[in-house]
């Protein structure tokens, strides 16, 4: 045992050091990048002095600058969408600090909510329910949703990754591939493939508000609001009672936590339970919001969650929120801030390829993430 | 006053765990369609057609597992007999019962409108096409193949083998009858595909019957000789291995430099399908078979190569058009595939394992995504892609893309090469030290390795044989456009390399040949074109089904079968004798002995 | 002249415990060296320091006058420092022959053309690195040889192990070997057998070793010289029979006498 951990620290102590060359290349990128964030954001200040100045003009002759709306717009919006990133990557950073590898099927997991909470939302607006009770229906929905997502969470680990659990890690990554595929293609195949849609929402709640001037639509509050009361439920759980404190015991160690008493089996299901049902929060918000899902809609918000956990380090509840939001907001921003500023034509389509970047480069240069990851040591390794 | 016989008392507990996972597979078979999906495609006309098979197989399956036993050396366990039979039969009508449901379901609610396959379609095919069947026939149908599937348990062993030999080969032979019927041209065969074939489909059903019944019996008779022979060449030594092997690997050489010419343009393009996949799996079972790196951006070396040559060949390339000849432009693929293997396998390398997976994955998409957008859409026509990219000129034959053949030939050329680099470069230093490095990479480097070298290189060969495979791919369909190079690709690449076994190379071949042959590729149609979108299910579920159930993959390296299988080998060499002992026992604890 | 290793004021620190703490330490050419001390004692971390697997805070470590501070275990490894793993770390799926095939890799240098194009250099260098191997591996009787060549190391009895392990640093054609408690779970009869290897290493193979050892029959029997230490600081060092008898080494493994513990 003593000996394992001792192996482990050593490769941490190792990782410090990289050959010169790769380190060297390294080094560059990383100038390479900042540099060019740093140019793009000097000109964006630049253009937002004054769109003719000569340095906003450099690279992006036609600089018109944004105005305060605009930003407010961008920042709303990123945020609005972080928080499904963020979401998620509970799941991802709870399943990670316990069992220590990537379940590349959590995003699935969320578009199964997403597509529960269409079918239901569906049902009460052929009836008329959904205008004339509005709240009632919405809670059931969203009810309903997350249980079907737990199930799903449940399910997934029971079958195909239980039986993994004490292979190496890449094991079960590759299992968990197959599931994401799985899921995807079952619900295509049993829902047909096209996208669908949420109903209309109710006027109170589509309607624009103007918050601290910030114009932000009900709906977004709503999302704010929701997610919100799911964090201080997680908080709670994982602080206050004895079923989180047993989580934190068995993503420390797997075998004392057992040693002391713990059903080890019962606390990786409950995690794998909880990260479903935050999952199922996202899916059906995000059905609300953008009122469309379909079987692909898990994969992009799955990755990019995973990077939010990433950055706000693996294993760390707070960190995996704030990480959502960071990034979120990096890839609402980031194109018009720095892109933009740079000549890049058509930036808006490069925000997945912004969210990837920040994947790579936290990867690369902080792979312990913004907020530093709780990882037992043998899953440091 | 009688009493039941003591072998009539029924696990009932265990008949219904596993009747109703027969009947929620059923429906889930059912309601994902592919019954409807898969109708069409016949098997024994006018009897039994691939939608059936996908209903069919389950209860039988499930009756066979549920009324097996645990068989444990040295313990006595009553004979197989009634009880496993009435087993067999009560889980397989549990099952059919899910399906007498879901009939009596349709016809009863509506709910078509999220279940698409919620339909009048589906009720047809599963009252097989009669208006007002029983739905109750489904418990029939379900314990009549619950029954045999248990039988199947209950028989002997070579009959059971020749059973299912025989049912096999009639399902192959149905799944071969496009291959078939358009080989039958070159080999004036046109009788024979007419006299077990139906005109619309399918076998015929006396030609099924005789063909299952002669299969059967050889098998039978043969009593396992083909699985003798296959253990005695994996049992074979050194030399003489690498003997057999080169032959066998000759046979299969010949075979595919001959049979082409007999074939016609289906079979070809499916052949030149099949090889571009399997040239791309080679790749990736160097990296991760051989290296043990698990890249999901494999796709992203695939599109360095095809645009490459997109470039360099088209005439009405966006930006730059030297209009190079293919061969001359494969010198350039090969620098650039090297160069982006190291610029993208450099700050990768040292990462752990998982996520090095994601952020290759990053890669791969990043790259598709500049391709897809306005910003290199001045360079490389972004969604449009790049088109007019010419034929092959290899100084003696000109293969335009539409020569199917040409181009297999050309794939078979390019997969020949890839063997020969894996097989050369896994019994060398450079092999060696991956070995090393899969299995402990702290330690390789500390025996004197370097580690981020070997590594390295084992990207850089694998990208340069995606390179090939997307040089060629770009000269066949005479375009390129980023969404060819989803993500999706790498992913069908790994299920290959996975199902057919991690790192052995007649493991890759037979992966590349099931899956893309016969499901296809994730846009290439194969045999079974009727799957279409179910494909990619099936994929997922083959995935999942091989890492759990067989993660040595169906044509398992004896080094990564041993690798999984420690302990069988630890106790085959015990019986043996071949083990090793030390000549006491150790003493116990170590104390400092001051 | 000057020392084959030498150590000065070596200083390793694990967040807070100083694992190691002001080490010096040298061996010359040709020396049999035992480093004894109670667990946790820093011994093995000392090893690691030495090759490369973990980064000192504080000192300097010389190699035949250089530093080999910063560099790459595989790089210290090809400067001519071998070591073996005191929890027997081989590359089990390998055979026994690949094993110490594989630890040839330093010392030679055929790359993919050589493997592509199977140049007469490639061959000729494979054959010196399985012949060189099978020698190595015979310096053991015949416990590694013959049939077991292509067998997997997982298959190998705990003694063999560690054999194996051996075999698979000398493959490394160190100058300096370093083992990290060779006979630990050996019988005394295995012992025996090994610690006279240990002397033949020397004797036969010219390695200079540095041994850490808890058994005092083969710290007796094999080492020049005897150096202790005590929660990172060496406490003696000295022959055998000087250690043995110091009052200080003593307390380290049996604790401070009662009565001046006032
Ligand atoms: N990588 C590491 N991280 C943290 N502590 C370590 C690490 N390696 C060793 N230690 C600690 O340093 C001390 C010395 O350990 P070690 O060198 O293994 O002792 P020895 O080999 O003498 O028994 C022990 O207290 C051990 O727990
Ligand atoms: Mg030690």
């Amino acid at each position: 045992m003593k000996e394992e951990k001792t192996v482990t620290a050593v490769i941490e102590g190792k990782s410090k050091r990289r050959t010169p060359l790769v380190d060297r290349f390294l080094f560059v990128v990383k100038v390479f990048l900042i540099g060019l964030v740093t140019i793009g954001f000097l000109a964006f200040v630049a253009q937002q002095i004054s769109p003719d100045n000569w340095f906003a003009r450099w690279r992006n002759p036609g600089a018109t600058g944004l105005s305060a709306d605009q930003i407010k717009g961008l920042v709303i919006s990123g945020l609005s969408q972080g928080v499904f990133y963020g979401l998620i990557a509970l799941g991802y950073s709870m399943v990670y600090g316990v069992l220590g590898f990537i379940n590349f099927a959590h995003g699935e997991v969320f578009m199964v909510s997403a597509y529960t909470g269409y079918i239901a939302a569906n049902k009460f607006s052929a009836n008329g329910m959904w205008e004339s009770n509005f709240a009632l229906c919405l809670l059931i929905v969203l009810l309903l949703a997350v249980m079907v997502s737990t199930v799903t969470a449940v399910l997934t680990e029971r079958i195909a990754y239980r039986p993994l659990r004490n292979s190496p890690r890449l094991i079960p990554l590759i299992t968990s591939i197959g599931v994401s595929f799985v899921l995807q293609n079952a619900v295509l195949g049993i829902f047909g493939p096209g996208t669908q849609g949420y109903p209309q929402l109710p006027e109170w709640l589509a309607k624009q508000r103007s918050i601290l001037t910030f114009e932000i639509s009900g709906i977004k509050i709503l999302v704010f609001l929701v997610t919100i009361v799911s964090m201080t439920g997680l908080w709670y759980l994982v602080e206050r009672t004895k079923t989180g404190k047993a989580m934190r015991a068995v993503a420390e160690d797997k075998e004392i936590a057992s040693l002391m008493g713990i059903n080890v089996n019962r606390i990786i299901v409950t995690t794998f339970a909880v990260g479903g049902a935050m999952a199922g929060v996202a899916g059906v918000m995000f059905g609300l919001l953008f009122r469309a899902v379909n079987p692909m809609t898990g994969f992009l918000p799955g990755i990019k969650a995973f990077t939010a956990a990433v950055v706000g380090g693996i294993g760390n509840l707070g960190g995996a929120m704030s990480g959502g939001l960071a990034l979120g907001s990096a890839e609402s921003i980031a194109p018009q801030l720095i892109l933009e500023p740079l000549g890049v034509p058509g930036v808006t389509q490069l925000k997945d390829a912004v969210a990837f970047t920040v994947l790579v480069m936290v990867l690369l240069f902080k792979p312990s993430g913004l907020f530093g990851e709780r990882l037992s040591a043998e899953d440091r390794a | 006053m009688t009493t039941l016989p003591s072998t009539l008392i029924l696990d009932w507990k265990r008949i219904f765990k596993w009747g109703s996972i027969c009947a929620a597979a059923l429906l889930f078979v059912s309601l994902v369609g592919m019954p409807i999906k898969l109708d069409p495609k016949s098997i024994i006309s006018p009897l039994l057609s691939l939608g059936y098979v996908s209903l069919f197989w389950l209860p039988l399956i499930f009756g066979y597992v549920a009324s097996s036993r645990v068989v444990l050396e040295g313990v006595e366990t009553s004979k197989p007999g009634l009880s496993d039979l009435l087993t067999g039969v009560l889980t397989g009508a549990i099952g059919g019962a899910g399906l007498t449901l879901l009939m009596l379901g349709i016809e009863n609610f509506d709910i078509r409108d999220p279940l698409i396959n919620w339909s009048p379609q589906l009720l047809e095919v599963l009252a097989f096409g009669a208006r007002d069947l029983n739905s109750a026939v489904w418990i029939g149908i379900g314990g009549a193949l619950g029954l045999v599937g248990a039988a199947l348990n209950v028989i002997p062993e070579s009959l059971r083998r020749g059973v299912s030999y025989g049912f096999f080969t009639v399902l192959a032979v149905a799944i071969f009858e496009p291959a078939l019927d358009d080989m039958s041209e070159g080999f004036r065969l046109e009788w024979l595909v007419e006299l077990i074939f139906q005109k619309r489909g399918g076998l015929k059903l006396w030609p099924a019957i005789i063909l299952a019944s002669l299969i059967g019996l050889i098998s039978v008779v043969s009593k396992g000789k083909v699985k003798k022979a296959v253990a005695q060449y994996r049992k074979q030594e050194g030399s003489q291995k690498k003997q057999t092997s080169v032959v066998l690997f000759g046979i299969v050489a010949a075979l595919g430099v001959v049979l082409p010419i007999f074939m016609g343009t289906y079979v070809n393009s499916l052949l030149a399908n099949v090889g571009i996949f399997l040239l791309l799996a080679l790749g990736l079972n160097i990296v991760v078979g051989l290296a043990g790196i698990l890249d999901l951006g494999y796709v992203a070396f695939f599109a360095v190569g095809a645009y490459t040559t997109a470039v360099l060949t088209s005439e009405i390339s966006p930006f730059f058009a030297p209009g190079l000849t293919w061969v001359l432009s494969l010198v350039f693929v090969v620098l650039l595939a090297a160069l982006t293997g190291l610029i993208i396998g450099a700050p990768v390398i040292r990462m752990r394992g998982d996520y090095l997976a994601i952020v290759t994955l990053g890669f791969g998409e990043i790259i598709r995504l500049l391709f897809l957008s306005d910003f290199l859409k001045p360079y490389f026509g972004g969604a449009q892609g790049i088109l007019g990219i010419p034929g092959i000129d290899l100084g003696f034959v000109y293969i335009s893309g539409t020569d199917t053949r040409g181009i297999f030939y050309l794939v078979l050329f390019f997969c020949g090469l890839a063997v020969y680099v894996s097989w050369r470069l896994q019994a060398s230093r450079l092999g060696r030290s991956w070995m090393a490095i899969r299995e402990d990479e702290q330690v390789a480097e500390a025996m004197g390795i370097n580690t981020v070298n070997s590594k390295l290189m084992a990207f850089v060969v694998g990208a340069v044989l995606a390179s090939f495979a997307g040089a060629i791919m770009a000269a066949r369909v005479g375009s390129v456009f980023p969404n060819s190079f989803m993500i999706l690709i790498s992913i069908v690449i790994l299920v290959v390399v996975i199902v057919g076994g991690m790192g052995s190379i007649p493991g890759v071949f037979v992966g590349a040949f099931v899956l893309i042959g016969i499901l296809g590729g994730p846009k290439q149609p194969g045999l079974l074109q009727e799957f279409g979108s179910l494909k990619l299910l099936v994929y997922g579920m083959l995935l999942v089904y091989m890492m759990l159930q067989r993660p040595e993959g169906l044509v398992p390296s004896a080094r990564r079968t041993q690798e999984l299988h420690q302990e069988e080998f630890l106790q085959d060499s015990w019986l043996k004798g071949t083990d090793d002992e030390d000549e006491e026992q150790p003493i116990e604890g170590e104390e400092a002995q001051i | 002249m000057s020392h084959l290793l030498e150590i000065k004021d070596l200083q390793v620190t694990f967040g807070g415990l100083d694992a190691l703490s002001g080490l010096n330490f040298h061996v010359d050419e040709g020396e049999i060296v035992s480093v004894i001390g109670p667990n946790g004692a820093g011994k093995t971390t000392f090893f690691n320091t030495i090759t490369g697997l973990v980064e000192p805070t504080g000192g300097d470590i010389l190699f035949e006058g250089n530093s080999v501070l910063g560099l790459e275990p595989n790089e210290v490894t090809s400067l001519g420092i071998a070591r073996t793993f005191q929890n027997v770390r081989l590359f089990p799926n390998m055979t026994i022959l690949e094993n110490v095939m594989v630890a040839q890799h330093c010392r030679t240098s055929q790359n993919v053309f050589g493997a592509l194009f199977q140049t007469k250099a490639f061959k000729k260098e494979e054959e010196e690195i399985r012949q060189r191997g099978e020698e190595i591996l015979s310096f053991f009787g015949s416990r590694l040889v013959g049939y077991r060549l292509d067998q997997a190391a997982f298959m190998l009895s705990y003694a063999n192990r560690r054999r194996l392990e051996i075999a698979r640093a000398m493959a490394t054609q160190p100058r300096l070997m370093l083992l990290d408690e060779p006979v630990a779970g050996m019988n005394p009869s295995e012992t025996a057998e090994l610690t006279e290897l240990i002397g033949r290493l020397r004797s036969e193979w010219g390695f200079t070793i540095v041994i850490i050892e808890h058994d005092m029959a083969v710290v007796k029997n094999v080492s020049d010289r005897v150096v202790v230490l005590d929660h990172g600081v060496p406490i003696a060092s000295g022959s055998y029979e000087e250690v043995s008898t110091d009052p200080d080494v003593i307390e380290a493994y049996l604790g401070r006498p009662v009565e001046s513990r006032s």
